[in-house]
């Protein structure tokens, strides 16, 4: 099932972003004013967030059962249904381009889930379990930061090694929508750039 | 039945689309870890003619996340899962068992794809260069590592944890505190894990109580990162020494931390853990000893003929600023001191190791480039790339950082080849052999490719095996009996 979801997004990309995301323009033309470097680093062909988040979230998410891992992931179903009551928060991602996306976050969910469901191009490489700092955000207002529970130790040790960390810098997977927290702005950091002198890794011995 | 039917059309309406593009990019990426992955998966997003090619030298993908991620890090694993989805894209291909050198040389692979992409890694390891270094009992963490996580190269190292009560770790990067962990925690705990069979076998006989880290700086320029050394200093029932002499501060240092978060937390967790702990190990309690500020001389072994290690003699060192960069290094005292032990692990760094024909420096031990382009030559100008030739990963930027380093270097590196594509550097105007080139060579070598398929037999064999003992996987460690899984059922289709 996960396979042929993922041979639907791969294939007929085109078609299926039509179908699936005709809601979020913004998503689209954000792509068409990129810069030419980085259109090479955001494919348009990328695969739609309901197939990539696909099964392995909520088998994991409850495999390492950490504290707010993906514990609203529950099913794309599961959210469309809860979505009729459930209240939602305006969230706006500014990604490595600086265009901006407009979503809309159902209390409880995580940043990270939120972006892989709007097709934003945050990495999750641990999926959410607090192993790895890929969904590095960049809280825009720091009064939005302070709105925040403290990170915790564990989200610390993960953020000394996200890359262009800020002083209001978290993991997105660790951000949760409530209603204090509507308006948050959110920019992807820009890895990219002076990639090589961007020394946050452990000094060789 | 239905969902079935759809699959078919899709990979039908795929195939078509695919060969819509009259001219693809036929790209080969040499190993199949993080660079590797996060380059395909990075290459087939921003070229949608390209077809991305990933071969490994083993029959089994992911690299460093199954041969060097520790066994009680399930987490740091998750990332296959993203992995996995690259090859399931009708454009990419994995080839296990294929070795860059001999299976197929570099210059047939530049031969047969318009962009090579060099993503092996390290795997051999850096020497200290003092006497003693090859003693019976002495091992690179490396070997060590690969050893209890089942890489089929190490599954003989069988070392003697028996015969000892004391091991010395060289160096206090994240390597030496994983293997400072596995020595010590509750083998009840890795029995959960996916640790190899035979190093939790061996685990549960060890004799060693007591650990010794090394470092040759102080605690300020330890180079672990601070969830790595919160875990160490959590293991149940440890007894922790660390010297609160070691733990003050020059100026230079406060310097050095004013500058780097991770230095800091890293110092804080040190002086906190210094504070806390008790005067005297309890009777039998295992042990873990911080040994900042010395730097092994020589190793030491008995007088008779056994040529076993028994001891490491270390010279006391002081810091000294270098001049300019903010960096401090070690420099000897002439003051000495013996260590007794009957197990050294090295872990002072991996090492990348070049194949014919391709530039290398062997000072630094990486491949010559510039934002992943390789250069044929740096001393003279102008500088001169190698065509279609790309590096990635630790063979690009030596052997530091984290799963997630690789991302931005991914990123880096297919970015300076788009860049090449457009400003028509790379010309990809005449076919490449590609994919059926490569299968025919291999064919005509007899060597028998292992493709992703047949790693998910692997997969699932030792998934099953894993799951008769209550482990995530119970890893296949032996050459034969990888390809002997891989092969269980009829691999026709790629």
């Amino acid at each position: 099932m996960n396979m042929a979801k993922f041979k639907l997004a791969q294939v007929g990309s085109l078609l299926v972003r039509e179908l699936t995301r005709g809601q979020f323009t913004t998503t689209i033309q954000r792509r068409y004013l990129q810069r030419s470097y980085n259109q090479y680093l955001q494919s348009p062909v990328s695969p739609s967030p309901s197939n990539y988040k696909g099964i392995s979230f909520s088998v994991y998410s409850h495999a390492y059962n950490n504290r707010h891992a993906f514990s609203t992931s529950a099913s794309d179903n599961g959210h469309e249904e809860g979505n009729q009551q459930k209240e939602k928060i305006s969230v706006t991602f500014i990604d490595k381009g600086g265009e901006e996306t407009h979503i809309k976050v159902p209390v409880g969910m995580s940043m990270l889930e939120a972006a892989h469901e709007n097709d934003i191009e945050l990495e999750g490489a641990c999926e959410g379990s607090l192993a790895c700092s890929t969904c590095h955000v960049i809280v825009m207002d720091v009064d939005y930061y302070n709105k925040l529970e403290d990170p915790t130790d564990e989200e610390n040790d993960m953020l000394d090694l996200a890359f262009g960390l800020t002083e209001t810098s978290r993991l997105g997977c660790q951000v949760i929508a409530k209603p204090e927290l509507d308006g948050l702005r959110l920019a992807l950091p820009a890895a990219t750039r002076n990639f090589a002198v961007d020394g946050h890794v452990p000094k060789p011995h | 039945m239905n969902k079935l039917a759809t699959l078919h059309g899709k990979r039908w309406i795929s195939r078509c689309y695919s060969s819509l593009s009259s001219q693809s990019l036929r790209v080969c990426v040499v190993g199949s870890g993080p660079a590797g992955f996060y380059t395909a998966e990075k290459m087939l997003k921003a070229h949608q003619g390209a077809e991305v090619d990933i071969i490994d030298r083993l029959p089994t993908p992911f690299g460093l996340v199954r041969s060097g991620v520790a066994p009680d890090h399930p987490e740091t694993k998750i990332v296959v899962n993203q992995f996995s989805r690259v090859p399931l894209n009708e454009r990419c291909s994995f080839f296990g068992n294929v070795s860059l050198g001999s299976s197929v040389s570099l210059s047939e692979l530049r031969e047969m794809y318009h962009v090579v992409v060099l993503a092996y890694g390290a795997e051999s390891d850096r020497v200290l260069g003092v006497p003693g270094e090859d003693l019976e009992g002495i091992y690179s963490a490396r070997e060590f590592v690969w050893w209890y996580n089942g890489h089929p190269d190490c599954s003989d190292l069988d070392p003697d944890l028996k015969s000892t009560d004391t091991a010395v770790i060289l160096g206090q990067g994240n390597v030496a505190l994983d293997v400072a962990r596995i020595l010590l925690r509750p083998t009840t705990e890795l029995a959960k894990t996916d640790i190899a069979e035979h190093a939790l076998a061996s685990l549960q006989e060890s004799s060693i109580r007591k650990v010794y880290l090394v470092g040759r700086r102080g605690p300020v320029q330890a180079a672990c990162t601070a969830k790595e050394l919160r875990e160490v200093l959590g293991i149940k029932d440890l007894y922790i020494n660390i010297l609160e002499s070691d733990l003050s501060k020059s100026a230079a240092d406060e310097e050095e931390m004013k500058n780097s978060r991770i230095q800091r937390r890293v110092y804080e967790i040190l002086s906190k853990a210094a504070r806390s702990q008790p005067s005297h190990p309890i009777s039998g309690q295992r042990e873990l000893h911080f040994v900042f500020f010395r730097r092994p001389e020589k190793f030491l072994h008995s007088d008779d003929s056994s040529g076993r290690v028994t001891g490491v003699r270390l010279e006391k060192t002081v810091l000294k600023e270098n001049s300019g960069s903010g960096r401090q290094s070690a420099v000897g005292t002439g003051q000495y001191e013996d260590l007794g032990c009957g197990l050294v692990l090295k872990s002072i760094g991996y090492k990348s190791v070049p194949v014919d024909g391709l530039p290398f420096d062997h000072h630094k031990g990486v491949v010559p480039n510039i934002r992943g382009r390789v250069l044929s030559n740096t001393h003279t100008e102008p500088l001169i790339f190698e065509n279609g030739l790309y590096v990635v990963g630790w063979l690009k930027r030596g052997p530091t950082g984290i799963v997630a380093t690789n991302l931005y270097c991914a990123e880096e590196t297919v970015a300076s080849i788009s860049e090449d594509l457009d400003q028509g550097v790379l010309t990809p105007t005449l076919p490449r052999p590609g994919r059926e080139g490569l299968q025919q060579l291999l064919d005509s070598k007899g060597v028998r490719f292992v493709p992703f398929n047949g790693w998910e037999q692997i997969d699932l064999k030792e998934k099953s095996l894993g799951s008769l003992k209550n482990k995530p996987r119970e890893k296949i460690t032996r050459w034969g009996e990888l390809l002997k899984a891989a092969n269980r059922e009829s691999v026709t289709e790629q």
